[in-house]
């Protein structure tokens, strides 16, 4: 009896990890498909202008809202620390770096998978489930390339983007604060702030970590909606799954990609 | 061109699996040429399957599925695509492009795969909406149709390309009886006015049986008879006749197989 | 018309995007249009580089002239040898120049600053500072400090 229910769970087991396998599969062939090979129809920049308004566009207006919190945050905590020290100069510097390096890419990441993501996955499992990929297809339409693919794009150049503007916001509000609030020296808050960012080693390292997240993210939320269940529920599980999913695969990736660029080795 | 010209699609031998679990088993349908041909069956008996297979959205796990000379599971996937150009799906929400109006729409097909001017495309959309008797509704969004308009709509997007091949799936479901009349009679008009092939899948026995010329039922995973409506209303087999004269207990048992009735209420709780 | 107002939105989201990636380029990190050919290499070997790190700055008289490209250990003498990178309008520095690690603050990041010696002969692209100052080890500071309050109080 005891060595069945052993035997049980490890047939469960295997089967779980062949179903995670074979959704690993199907997601590199949906990408494969996507990006890979003639569209066949027109108009693929008109396609792909429109969702970088839906994608891009219409995440601005919390990317630049929590940007000028966040940095405003970063300044008022770095100065009460950084004043015990005497070295309040240095606040500039703490929030440029903080924002190049982790928060900018990272919170925007997760901004975007929570407003543009989930609204992916939310807009094509619609489409599937009210038959509009298939009517795509039986019309001749390839919907991985004329739904998929010009969403996919829009991803991959939306995030780097919204990632800097980010960035610029926060730094920006980060010197409101220091600056005319708390009354740092200008030029010392800039001065030090140059002097200790490097532009490839922060700023360009922030943008490729954007670029990473931005596929990854994009990757997983179509994806999730052109794989779920056409039902309301499966739309909504696939909605969330993008949230969750996106958000772990951003902060996991974040630790690899911070180990190989600032952890020398 | 096809294997046998008097057929406009063909399966041989198809079977077709879910998981484990076998959908069609070694099935032959025939489509006749110019007709309209119904398929019938009870819910869930794999009717939108069987036409997801002619449209090669499905794969069979074995057999052929000959469309218009061409057997559609060996050919590759942009093959696929040029191949369906032939086809029109009416689907069963009509499946019309939320964002798109209705003339956008219909034009769809025509911009994608043509490159005509835009009054010809115009022209074109113009008297496929005449056709469903929809031309005043150009400038409207899905969203402001009623269910009878946007399958008509989608009938006219379907019928954009002049297709030689037209499937309904499921047409008369979920429609109030006048909608339910005009799309029995577009049906039959589209089919001899424009000579197509029409495929109709449903369970709605009297609409079904009064426009198609030919019928098969479907049950079981295979074919559990075929021909003329009025051949299948005077069949001896008996699922046959349970399903044309809609009895609640037959062969499909009203009860779905539980053990014993008695047992069950005596037995240990 | 509805598409225009779009195409207007991404092309002002675009510009954004690529004026915020100039803004840090200049603002943020400094980064100003020198090309390396505009620059001439110099090396100084140091008894302890403490904390000097690649990137810090090399100053001369408060003003920046160039940065540390590279610090490695130089096997005969053990000393560390730094790769001074120097900008080209700085050509005449005199050959008894002295290179020493100072601190910027008390707690501050490590750079290098240069002070004139007096001989008429130059620096050349490739020539080694021999007179450097090593840096302030806090750790030593004190202790010399404590060694010699103690060596007061027992007089």
């Amino acid at each position: 009896m005891r060595k069945k229910s052993m035997l049980e769970r490890i047939r469960r087991f295997g089967r779980s990890a062949i179903d995670v396998l074979a959704v690993l599969g199907r997601s590199f062939l949906f990408l494969l498909h996507s990006l890979v090979g003639r569209s066949g129809t027109g108009g693929g920049f008109q396609l792909l202008v429109r969702q970088l308004y839906s994608v891009g566009v219409l995440s601005l207006a919390i990317i630049v809202v929590s940007g000028v919190f966040i940095g405003m945050v970063l300044a008022l905590q770095g100065f009460s620390i950084l004043t015990k020290y005497g070295s309040e100069q240095a606040v500039g510097q703490m929030v440029a770096l903080t924002l190049l390096r982790e928060l900018g890419p990272v919170v925007t990441a997760l901004l975007f998978a929570g407003r543009a993501g989930s609204a992916l996955t939310a807009e094509i499992g619609n489409m599937k489930s009210t038959e509009q990929l298939s009517s795509l297809e039986m019309i001749g339409v390839d919907p991985l390339k004329y739904i998929v693919a010009p969403r996919l794009w829009a991803g991959f150049i939306s995030l780097p983007l919204l990632a800097l503007i980010f960035s610029v916001v926060g730094i920006w509000g980060g010197s409101w604060v220091a600056v005319d609030w708390l009354g740092v020296y200008e030029g010392s808050f800039w001065a030090n702030m140059q002097n200790s960012v490097s532009f490839t080693d922060d700023v360009l390292n922030g943008v490729i970590k954007s670029l990473v997240f931005a596929f990854v993210v994009t990757w997983i939320a179509v994806f999730q909606g052109y794989d779920c269940e056409p039902t309301s529920e499966g739309i909504s599980r696939a909605t969330t799954k993008t949230v969750v999913y996106a958000s772990l695969a951003v902060l996991g990736l974040d630790f690899i990609l911070t180990a190989l660029m600032f952890g020398d080795f | 061109m096809s294997v046998d010209n008097a057929y406009a699609v063909e399966l041989k031998g198809v079977t077709f699996k879910r998981g484990s679990r076998s959908i069609f088993n070694n099935v032959d349908i025939r489509i006749p040429r110019g007709k309209v041909t119904g398929i019938m069956g009870p819910s869930g008996c794999g009717k939108t399957t069987l036409l997801r297979l002619m449209g090669a959205q499905l794969r069979p796990a074995s057999g052929e599925v000959w469309v218009a000379g061409q057997n559609l599971p060996t050919l590759s996937r942009s093959d696929l695509f040029d191949a369906r150009k032939q086809m029109g799906v009416l689907f069963q929400s009509g499946a019309l492009f939320t964002d798109l109006d209705v003339f956008e729409n219909v034009a769809f097909p025509l911009r994608v795969h043509t490159q005509l001017s835009d009054e010809m495309i115009r022209d074109i959309v113009l008297m496929k909406l005449q056709a469903v008797g929809l031309r005043g509704a150009i400038e409207l969004m899905p969203d402001e149709l009623s269910g009878g308009m946007k399958r008509r709509v989608a009938l006219a997007r379907a019928i954009a390309l002049d297709p030689q091949i037209l499937m309904y799936d499921e047409p008369f479901v979920g429609q109030d009886p006048i909608a339910m009349g005009v799309l029995v009679r577009l049906i039959r008009l589209l089919n001899d006015a424009l000579g197509i092939t029409s495929i109709v899948v449903s369970h709605d026995l009297a609409e079904t049986a009064s426009i198609a010329d030919y019928i098969y039922v479907v049950g079981d995973g295979q074919v559990l008879g075929q021909g003329t409506p009025e051949e299948l209303m005077g069949s001896d087999n008996p699922r046959i006749r349970q399903f044309m004269k809609g009895d609640p207990d037959g062969p499909v048992p009203f009860h779905f197989p539980a053990p014993d009735y008695r047992a069950d209420l005596l037995g240990k709780r | 018309m509805q598409n225009r107002t779009l195409e207007i939105g991404v092309g002002l989201f675009l510009l954004a995007g690529i004026l915020a990636l100039i803004l840090l380029a200049l603002r943020v990190s400094g980064l100003s249009a020198s090309p390396s050919s505009d620059t001439y290499k110099l090396y100084a070997n140091f008894d302890n580089i403490a904390g000097l790190t690649v990137r810090a700055k090399v100053t001369m008289a408060g003003v920046t002239i160039g940065k540390v490209t590279a610090i490695d250990l130089d096997r005969d003498t053990f000393t560390g040898r730094v790769t001074l990178q120097l900008e080209k309008r700085v050509d005449n520095l005199p050959v008894d120049s002295t290179a020493s690690i100072l601190t910027a603050g008390l707690l501050g990041e490590k750079y290098i600053g240069i002070s004139v010696g007096g001989e008429d002969a130059v620096l050349k692209d490739g020539a080694t500072i021999h007179d450097t100052q090593s840096a302030l080890v806090l750790e030593d500071l004190i202790g010399k400090f404590l060694l010699n309050t103690v060596g007061k109080e027992a007089k």
